[in-house]
C-alpha cells in the first residue's frame, strides 16, 4: 500500500506555470533548508530560458547560489544575469537580494517630505525596527514584491517575478508579519503612546482610560521613559505622511490572492518539512490562495526498483554468510546492502510522501532526486529545472 | 564531575541549519547529560512543540515537567517558553506586575512586546532561560544540574543569543537594558556553550563555519559541534577509487549474484548496482571533503548516526549512548 496515495497525486506541470503569460508572480515557500532558494532561482532560470522576463527576488541566498546568478552583493536592485534568454533570443533573467533596511528607508524616503524622512530615518526606534524586528524582513519582502510588481505592470520591465519567503520561525509567517505590522502601527496602542494623555482617554473608551495609567507606567517601568518617547515621535512622523501601514500590507495581500499568482510549496521528504509543508497548503486553501504544487527536494534516487531492500539485504548476508570468501562474494555483498540501504531510505521517503497525499488529495506534486552536490553554476540550477519539469510525464 | 566533557557549563544551546535535526540533538544532549540521578531541562523557544512531538506527549504548557527518564535514574525534564507567558512572568517576578497583564493584553502591548518590539522577545526568551540556570549558580530550589536550549537556526542564533546589542537600538539606559546586561552576563560566560548541529553537506557546514564565526565576533562561548545523520562508507577505499575509475569487476559481481540466488535478476542489476557505487563514492567523497572543514575548525566535535526508519523515543536514548560514549555527561558507573 505504499505509494498508492503519492501514486495517484497529480503531476505538477510546472511548465504550463512558467509559459502561462496570466501567471505573474511565483511565491515558493516552506520549511527552512529544504532548498526553497534554489527552486526559486532555478524556476526563474526555465522561465527565461521559456522565454519569460523573469525577476527573482531572493531573501537570504546562500552564497555560493548567489554566484550562480552573479550576483555578488547585496545592493537592493534587480541585476541582469548575463547570457540568460530562450533559444530565439527572447527572455531575461534578473535576480537581487533583498536589504530588508534599505528598502524600508526607500519606503520614508518616497512618501516624506526630506525633512520628515530625516526625521524618521534618524529615531532610534525606527533604526531598530527596520534592521532587527524579526517581522520587518517579511514585511519588507512583500513591500519589495509589490514594488516589483508595479514596475513590471507599468514598465514591462518583466513578466514574472518569483520570490522565495524569508526564513522564518514558520513559513506562515510570510503571509502574518506584515499584517501584525501594519495593525500595530495603525492600532490603538500606538493611537494611545502618540495622543495627549487626555485625548487618548476619551478616544479609546473608558475601560482602557482607567487602565492607561497602569499602562504607561508598566511600560515606562518596563523599557524606560526615552523608548516611549522615540516610540511616539517615530509614530507621529510615520502617521502624517503614510496612506496607512495596514493598507500597504493589505494591498499586497491582496496581490498573492490574484489569480496571477502561484504559490509553490517546497519540502523535502522529512517529517518536519512536510509537516510545514502542510500547513502552509491548508492555509493557502482557507485563504483562497493559488496553490501550484508541492516540490518534494531530494528524492532518494533509486536505479533498480525491481530489486527490493529485502532481496537486497537477504543477499549481501548470504555472500558475507558464505564459505566464498573471494573478494567478488565481499564486493557484491557491499553492493547488495549500498542498494538495500538506498531502498530503504526511499521506501521511508515514499512512505512520508504517501501521508502528505493522502491528506491532500489533489495537490500536484513534483519531485526532485537528491544531487551530490549543492549547485554552483547556471547548469546547476537548470538540471534541477529540468527535473522538476520532468515530474509531469513520469 | 558532573559532564566530562563540559563541566562548568551549565547552559547548553543547540542550533543547527534547518533540516539538520537540532531539536533530536537537543533532546539527546539532555538524555545524556541526565545520566545517573541528574536532572536536566529542555527548553524549547520557537512554538513548534517539537519536544512534545518527540517525546511523545501532550502539548507543553508554559510550565517545568518532566517528559523522560535517563538511564541510571536521571530525570528530563521540559518546558516550552511562550514569549507572552514570559513576559507575564517577567513583570510578576521583577515588579510584581501580573495584575497589569490583562490591562496590557487589552491595549495590544504584550502583542507588541513580544512581537514587534525590537528584540524585546529575544530578551525575553533567552532571560527565562538563564533564569533557571541563575538557580544552579545561586545554588536556589529548582535548579537542573544542566539546561540544554532548541535554540533559533544557525543563521539567527548569534542575533537571537546577542541581546545587548538587540536592544541597545531600543534602550540605551533603564530597566530593559540592565534585564539584558543580566541575561547577557550569563549567555557570555563560561556557564554557556553554544553547540551547533551540522549534516556532512556543503551548505550546512559552510553556515556552521559563518555561525562560528559570527559567535566569536559577539564572544559568545562556541561549545562543540554535532555531525548529524552520519552513514559510515559501505565500500572501502580501493573500492571506491575502482567505482570511481569504472574498473569494478563486472564478471565477478555477475557471479557472486547468481551465488546468491540474485542471478534470475539478469543484467539489469549490475549496471544499476555500479551507478550507485559511482554515486556512493562521489557522496563519499563530498563527505569527507567537509568532514576536513569542520576539523579544521579544531573545536570538539561529535558524530551521530542517521537512525533509519526516523526518529522515535527509542532512538533519543541510542543517540543519548552515542553522545555518552564520545564524552558527554558523567562518568559511567561500569
Amino acid at each position: 500500500m505504499n505509494g498508492h496515495a503519492f501514486a495517484r497525486a497529480p503531476r505538477l506541470n510546472i511548465d504550463r506555470i512558467l509559459t502561462d503569460p496570466r501567471v505573474r508572480i511565483i511565491v515558493c515557500t516552506g520549511a527552512g533548508g529544504v532548498g526553497k532558494t534554489t527552486t526559486a532561482a532555478a524556476l526563474g532560470l526555465r522561465g527565461a530560458e521559456s522565454g519569460r522576463n523573469v525577476c527573482v527576488l531572493t531573501i537570504d541566498p546562500a552564497k555560493r547560489l548567489a554566484q550562480a546568478m552573479g550576483l555578488s552583493s547585496l545592493d537592493n536592485t534587480p541585476r541582469q544575469v548575463p547570457g540568460v534568454c530562450a533559444p530565439d533570443g527572447s527572455g531575461s533573467l534578473f535576480a537581487m537580494m533583498l536589504d530588508m533596511k534599505r528598502t524600508f528607508d526607500e519606503v520614508v524616503e518616497a512618501h516624506a517630505d526630506p525633512e520628515r524622512a530625516q526625521q524618521i530615518l534618524g529615531n532610534p526606534f525606527y533604526q531598530a525596527l527596520s534592521s532587527s524586528f524579526a517581522g520587518t524582513q517579511e514585511y519588507m519582502a512583500m513591500e519589495k514584491l509589490g514594488q516589483l510588481h508595479v514596475r513590471a505592470e507599468e514598465e514591462g520591465t518583466w513578466d514574472l517575478i518569483i520570490v522565495d519567503t524569508p526564513p522564518s520561525r514558520s513559513a506562515l509567517d510570510f503571509l502574518d508579519a506584515p499584517a501584525r505590522l501594519g495593525s500595530f502601527l495603525d492600532g490603538r496602542f500606538i493611537r494611545i503612546l502618540t495622543a495627549p494623555a487626555r485625548g487618548a482617554g476619551r478616544g479609546i473608551g473608558r475601560l482602557a482610560a482607567m487602565g492607561f495609567g497602569i499602562f504607561t507606567g508598566v511600560l515606562s517601568k518596563i523599557l524606560g521613559a526615552q523608548v516611549l518617547s522615540d516610540l511616539g515621535a517615530f509614530v507621529a512622523a510615520i502617521d502624517t505622511t503614510f496612506g496607512g501601514f495596514r493598507e500597504r500590507a493589505d494591498a499586497t495581500y491582496e496581490l498573492l490572492k490574484d489569480a496571477g499568482t502561484s504559490f509553490v510549496v517546497v519540502a523535502a521528504p522529512e517529517r518536519d518539512a512536510l509537516r510545514e509543508a502542510a500547513y502552509f497548503v491548508e492555509r493557502l486553501r482557507t485563504d483562497d490562495m493559488p496553490l501550484a504544487g508541492l516540490v518534494l527536494n531530494r528524492m532518494q534516487q533509486v536505479d533498480d526498483p525491481q530489486l527490493t531492500a529485502e532481496q537486497a539485504a537477504s543477499g549481501a548476508q548470504l555472500l558475507a554468510e558464505a564459505a566464498d570468501t573471494s573478494a567478488g562474494a565481499g564486493l557484491t555483498s557491499a553492493l547488495l546492502s549500498l542498494h538495500a540501504q538506498r531502498m530503504q531510505l526511499a521506501d521511508q521517503q515514499l512512505h512520508l510522501a504517501d501521508r502528505f497525499a493522502a491528506a491532500h488529495p489533489g495537490v500536484p506534486v513534483a519531485t526532485v532526486t537528491a544531487l551530490a552536490g549543492d549547485v554552483h553554476d547556471l547548469d546547476g540550477l537548470r538540471e534541477i529545472g529540468e527535473l522538476i519539469a520532468d515530474s509531469a510525464n513520469p | 564531575m558532573t559532564d566530562r566533557r563540559w563541566p562548568d557549563v551549565a547552559l547548553h544551546v543547540v542550533s543547527g541549519k534547518g533540516g539538520t535535526g537540532k531539536t533530536t540533538v537537543a533532546a539527546a544532549l539532555a538524555l545524556a547529560l541526565a545520566r545517573d540521578g541528574r536532572r536536566t531541562l529542555l527548553i524549547e523557544v520557537e512554538g513548534r512543540q517539537g519536544i512534545a512531538q518527540l517525546f511523545d506527549t501532550a502539548p507543553l504548557p508554559y510550565e517545568e515537567r518532566k517528559v523522560a527518564v535517563a538511564p541510571g535514574g536521571g530525570e528530563v525534564w521540559a518546558l516550552a517558553v511562550d514569549p507572552q507567558e514570559a513576559l507575564l512572568d517577567y513583570l510578576e517576578t521583577f515588579y510584581n506586575l501580573k495584575r497589569a497583564g490583562s490591562a496590557l493584553r487589552k491595549m495590544g502591548a504584550v502583542d507588541f512586546a513580544t512581537t514587534i518590539a525590537p528584540g524585546l522577545r529575544d530578551v525575553l526568551l533567552t532571560g527565562k532561560a538563564v533564569e533557571v540556570v541563575r538557580r544552579k549558580l545561586k545554588d536556589e530550589p529548582g535548579a537542573y544540574d544542566a539546561v540544554v536550549m532548541d535554540a533559533p537556526p544557525t543563521g539567527r542564533i548569534a542575533r537571537f543569543l546577542n541581546v545587548n546589542s538587540e536592544v541597545s537600538g531600543l534602550a540605551r539606559v533603564g530597566p530593559v537594558r540592565n534585564h539584558a546586561d543580566l541575561v547577557m552576563g550569563v549567555l557570555a560566560s563560561p556557564a554557556t556553550a553554544v553547540h551547533l548541529v551540522t549534516l556532512l553537506e556543503e551548505m550546512p557546514v559552510q553556515e556552521t563555519i559563518d555561525g562560528i564565526a559570527e559567535l566569536q565576533a559577539d564572544n559568545l562561548p562556541v561549545g562543540g559541534i554535532i555531525v548529524n545523520m552520519t552513514r559510515p562508507p559501505v565500500l572501502d577505499g580501493d573500492q571506491l577509487a575502482a567505482a570511481v575509475a569504472g574498473t569494478l569487476p563486472v564478471q565477478e559481481i555477475a557471479d557472486a549474484l547468481a551465488a546468491c540466488g540474485l542471478g534470475a535478476h539478469g543484467g539489469e542489476i549490475v549496471p544499476a548496482l555500479l551507478r550507485e557505487a559511482v554515486d556512493h563514492a562521489h557522496r563519499v567523497a563530498l563527505e569527507e571533503r567537509e568532514m576536513a572543514r569542520i576539523t579544521d575548525l579544531v573545536l570538539p566535535t561529535m558524530v551521530l548516526p542517521l537512525i533509519s526508519g526516523g526518529i522515535d523515543l527509542g532512538s533519543l536514548y541510542e543517540l543519548a549512548e552515542i553522545l555518552a560514549d564520545q564524552g558527554v555527561g558523567p562518568e559511567r558507573a561500569s
